[in-house]
Parts: structure tokens; sequence; C-alpha cells
């Protein structure tokens, strides 16, 4: 057992099985543990059905568990969540058409019964980070894909959540655009030293982005290998050096291992 | 300014004008004597001739059309707000809705002017209102449920009560359905007022005027009092798309920015 303190969030033994009982009875995850250090950045990678994104709801108290104990931030998933304790980002950005950028910036902050003035502050700095301080005013449609990922992140962030989960928040984007966001999330880590959970299909992404993957696999969900990355701060040279690709070589075989043992 | 304007309509004015062109000609070679169908002249002349009694039977069919219209639609809202709010509203008005509904509502009519007397517009609002109900009913219906699961994510991700995740997103959300229903049942609501007053209610109104003349083989006066009804269609539709526009600016096209 690790401190406390230290640990945003701890998962031992958590099985989850969905439609229990029934005829379409699942097992998405079996006998699931994890810890993340505070402040660490993970990624969970898999094969569709691994259950990454299981486990993701699972921490942000989206979902329950069947068996097993999980913490967030020391207390019991659900209650981080009334505590507001994480952001979460979507693959579909999940903006309100009808709000303005900076209405969807200021909407969780809203719901908290934060004062006018205050909400605009804080989306003005939050948009400002994301590097849209001069779109607050327009519409969703009127931003591209990558635009409103980071309209989603600055949504995220907008009450300062110690946990940011992130449910393959770049998987709907072009490679360039993808790439570019990558850097600005790490730069938004370094800046704000949130625990960023993020699932992921891409090696390169795991890799590029994590202090950690966790390399999940199917039927049922289970983790099978947890890869540390230590490749020191990220820069455009990271994705041409041999360590970066020694790393995406070793979660690639820990899938490919995954699949003929499967 | 002036000529973008007249560009976007222009279209419509070409088809509409070469379609009463067209109705006009034809009929002087198939149908000189006017028998079948009375050329648009005709219909023109016999509402001008007779504005001052199309004009009042409009506002009498006008007063029902307009109460009915806002009676089904405020009973169309509320019920959608109770079955999307409460399972056990769902489970019971719902089915409920649909068999009012499955009742040929015009049929009602004569039990209703038995109900509330022959002359009495209430059986004529009652009928608008029962027509109108079900389309707003439904898509209103469908507009507060229609969530994308993204999106209820995200509002139990902030611990959102119920009622903010209705008034932040399932109301906004709802709002396009809405219109869209409105457009329709203003439509609607032309239909069922002119066709319950076949039955009873006034008789200086819209229905009776159109009865009356068709069985004098007064052709072009009974289709002058049909133009009357069109043009209260129209007129409604475009209110309802007013209120579409004001309601909803976020729905005014601009265009997408480059990545």
């Amino acid at each position: 057992m690790t401190d406390p303190d230290r640990c945003a969030v701890e998962i031992s033994n958590v099985s989850k099985v969905f439609n229990h009982g029934r005829p379409n009875e699942v097992h998405a995850l079996e006998d699931v543990s994890l810890t993340i250090d505070e402040g660490s950045f993970v990624s969970l990678i898999g094969p569709s059905g691994c259950g990454k994104s299981t486990l993701l709801r699972l921490i942000g108290a989206l979902t329950h568990p069947t068996k097993g104990d999980m913490s967030v931030n020391g207390k019991t998933a659900n209650q981080a969540r009334l505590d507001r304790d994480y952001g979460m980002a979507f693959q579909t950005s999940g903006l309100f058409k009808w709000r303005s950028v900076t209405e969807n910036v200021e909407l969780p902050l809203q719901l908290m019964g934060w004062s006018k003035t205050e909400r605009k502050d804080r989306a003005a700095e939050m948009l400002d980070l994301v590097k849209l301080g001069e779109f607050g005013d327009h519409h969703p449609h009127e931003l591209s894909g990558g635009m409103r990922q980071r309209v989603a992140i600055a949504r995220a962030l907008s009450f300062r959540p110690s946990l940011l989960l992130m449910d393959e928040p770049f998987g709907a984007l072009d490679e360039m655009t993808r790439e570019h966001m990558q850097t600005e999330l790490l730069d938004i880590w370094a800046k704000t030293g949130k625990t960023i959970v993020f699932v992921t299909h891409s090696i390169p992404e795991a890799v590029f982005l994590s202090q950690r993957v966790i390399v999940m696999s199917p039927r049922p969900g289970r983790i099978s290998s947890d890869i540390p990355v230590d490749l020191g701060k990220r820069a455009f040279e990271t994705r041409e050096a041999p360590a970066f690709f020694e790393r995406v070589t070793e979660v690639r075989e820990a899938l490919r291992f995954e699949e003929s043992s499967a | 300014m002036i000529s973008r304007a007249f560009r976007g309509f222009a279209p419509a004015v070409v088809v509409g004008v070469g379609g009463l062109a067209f109705w006009e000609l034809s009929l002087l070679i198939i149908d000189p004597e006017g028998f079948v169908l009375p050329p648009p002249s005709s219909i023109l002349a016999a509402f001008n001739e007779n504005f001052e009694e199309i004009w009042v039977a409009s506002m009498n069919t006008g007063f029902i059309v307009v109460t009915g219209l806002i009676g089904g639609v405020v009973l169309g809202v509320v019920w959608a707000l109770l079955v999307s709010r409460f399972r056990l509203a769902n489970e019971t008005l719902t089915p409920l809705a649909i068999s009012l509904n499955a009742i040929p509502i015009i049929a009602l009519a004569p039990i209703f002017n038995a109900w509330y007397g022959l002359l009495s517009p209430v059986s004529n609002q009652a009928i608008v209102v029962i027509l109108v109900f079900f389309p707003v009913f439904i898509n209103t219906t469908k507009g507060l449920t229609d969530v994308g699961a993204t999106e209820i994510e995200l509002m139990r991700s902030y611990a959102a009560s119920s009622w903010q995740v209705t008034r932040t997103v399932r109301f906004p959300n709802a709002m396009p359905y809405f219109f869209t229903s409105l457009k329709i049942a203003s439509s609607l609501a032309v239909i069922g007022a002119i066709v319950a007053e076949y039955f009873g209610g006034r008789q200086d109104a819209l229905g009776p005027l159109i009865v009356q003349n068709a069985g004098l083989t007064r052709y072009a006066e009974a289709w002058a009092a049909v133009l009357a009804g069109s043009v209260m269609g129209i007129l409604l539709y475009l209110v309802s798309g007013a209120f579409e526009r004001v309601s909803m600016p976020w729905r005014r096209d601009a265009e997408t920015i480059g990545a």
C-alpha cells in the first residue's frame, strides 16, 4: 500500500460485469489492480473491448464496480465525483452548440454557482491556456475539430480539478493536428501539475505522452503489462529518438503477445 | 442588398407567377366556362368584391385557430415535460396521447357540438387543441430525451442535479424539435378550425362561407375563402419561423474556421 496522500487513484481487485446474470453478460474487467501517483501521466491502451474506457468511467464514478475496492484522492470514487475532483474529456468534444465557446467553458462553473465575473475571468484564463483566447464569442460549429477539443480541455480544467480523465480525446483528429495537440497537452500538464489518465488506441501517442503505459487485453478485460516510459522532457525530436522507438516497440510487443496468447 | 434579397425570392416568385399564368391560360382552353375550377383572376375578383365578409370570417376563424393553437401547444409541451421527467407519466400518458391521436378527430366534431352547443366556439377550439397537441408532444418529447450519452456523462461528471441537466441541456436541445412541430401545428390548426366549422360554431366564419358558396355553385367565392385560409396558414408559419430565429440565435449560419 502506498501513502494515500500521494496516490490519486487506487484500484484493487476490481471487476466489472455488465448485464450480470443475463444471457448478454459481459465481463468488461476482471480483477484489475492499479495505483496512479498524484501528478503522473498514465495512458491506458488496448484493443477494443479490453475495458479501458470502462476503467476510466469507474475512476469517474460514471459506472460502479461489481467487485473490488477503489479510491480516488483518498475517498470513494463517487465522493470524488460529487466533490468535483476530476474533469473529463471525450472523443467527441461534447460542446453545447447553443453556447458560445466562453459559455461552454463556464458551464461547470455555472453549475457550481460561481458569480458571473468569476466565471468570465476563469474562462478567459482557461481559453488563454489552450491558446483560444480570441475565440470566446464563437460558437462550436465555427471551430475546427482540434479547436473544439481544446475548448473541451479548457472546460474540463476550468474548475481546477486535480485529476483529468481523457477518453481518446484526439481520436477523431488528423495526424498533424493530433501531434500538435499532444504537445499542447504536455505543456498544460507541465503548467498545471494535474494527474492525467489518458485512454488511447495509438501506441506512439501513449508513449509520447505518458510516464507509464498500461497495456490491457480483452475477454475478460485485464491489465497485461505496465510499461514505464522514461523519455525525459518531450520535444519535437523525441518522436525521432531511438529510445522513443524502443518504447513503441515494447508496447507493440506487449499488445501482440496478448493477441497471440488470447 | 435589395438585389440580393430579390435573388433569394426570385425563384419562388417565378414559379408562383408561372403557375398562376399556366392555371389561367390552360383553363381558357379546357374549361372556359369555369365549371370545374375558376381561374385565378375570378378568385381574386371574388376576393376583392367580398373582402368585408371574408375579413370578418377570417377574424372569427383566426380566433379559433390562434386560441386552439396556443392551447394545444401548451398542452403538448406540458405533456412532453411530464413524460420526459417521470417514468410513471411516460408509462401512462404516452399511450393515452397515442390513443387520443388515433381517434379520427374531425369525427368528434358533431359530438363536441352536442356537448358545447351547436353555435359555441368551444367545440371548434377543442378540436384544434387535440389536433395540434400531438405533433408538439411527440417532437418536444423527442427533443427533451434525445440527448447524447457524452453530454449526459459530462453533466454527471460535474455532479449536476437533475434539474440542472434539464435546464442547461434538455431544454435547449428540445428547441429545434419544438419549433419544427410548431410549424406543422400552425398549418394543422387552420385545417382543423375550418373543417370543424363545417359542423358547427359561428356561421360568419371561413368554414361556413366555403360550404355555403360551394353549395350555391359560387366557386370563385368559395375559393376566395380558401385563399384567406391559406394566407392565414402561411402567416402563422412565418410567425413560427420568426420565433424560431429569435429563440435560437446559435443556429444562424456562420462559416467554419480552418484548423
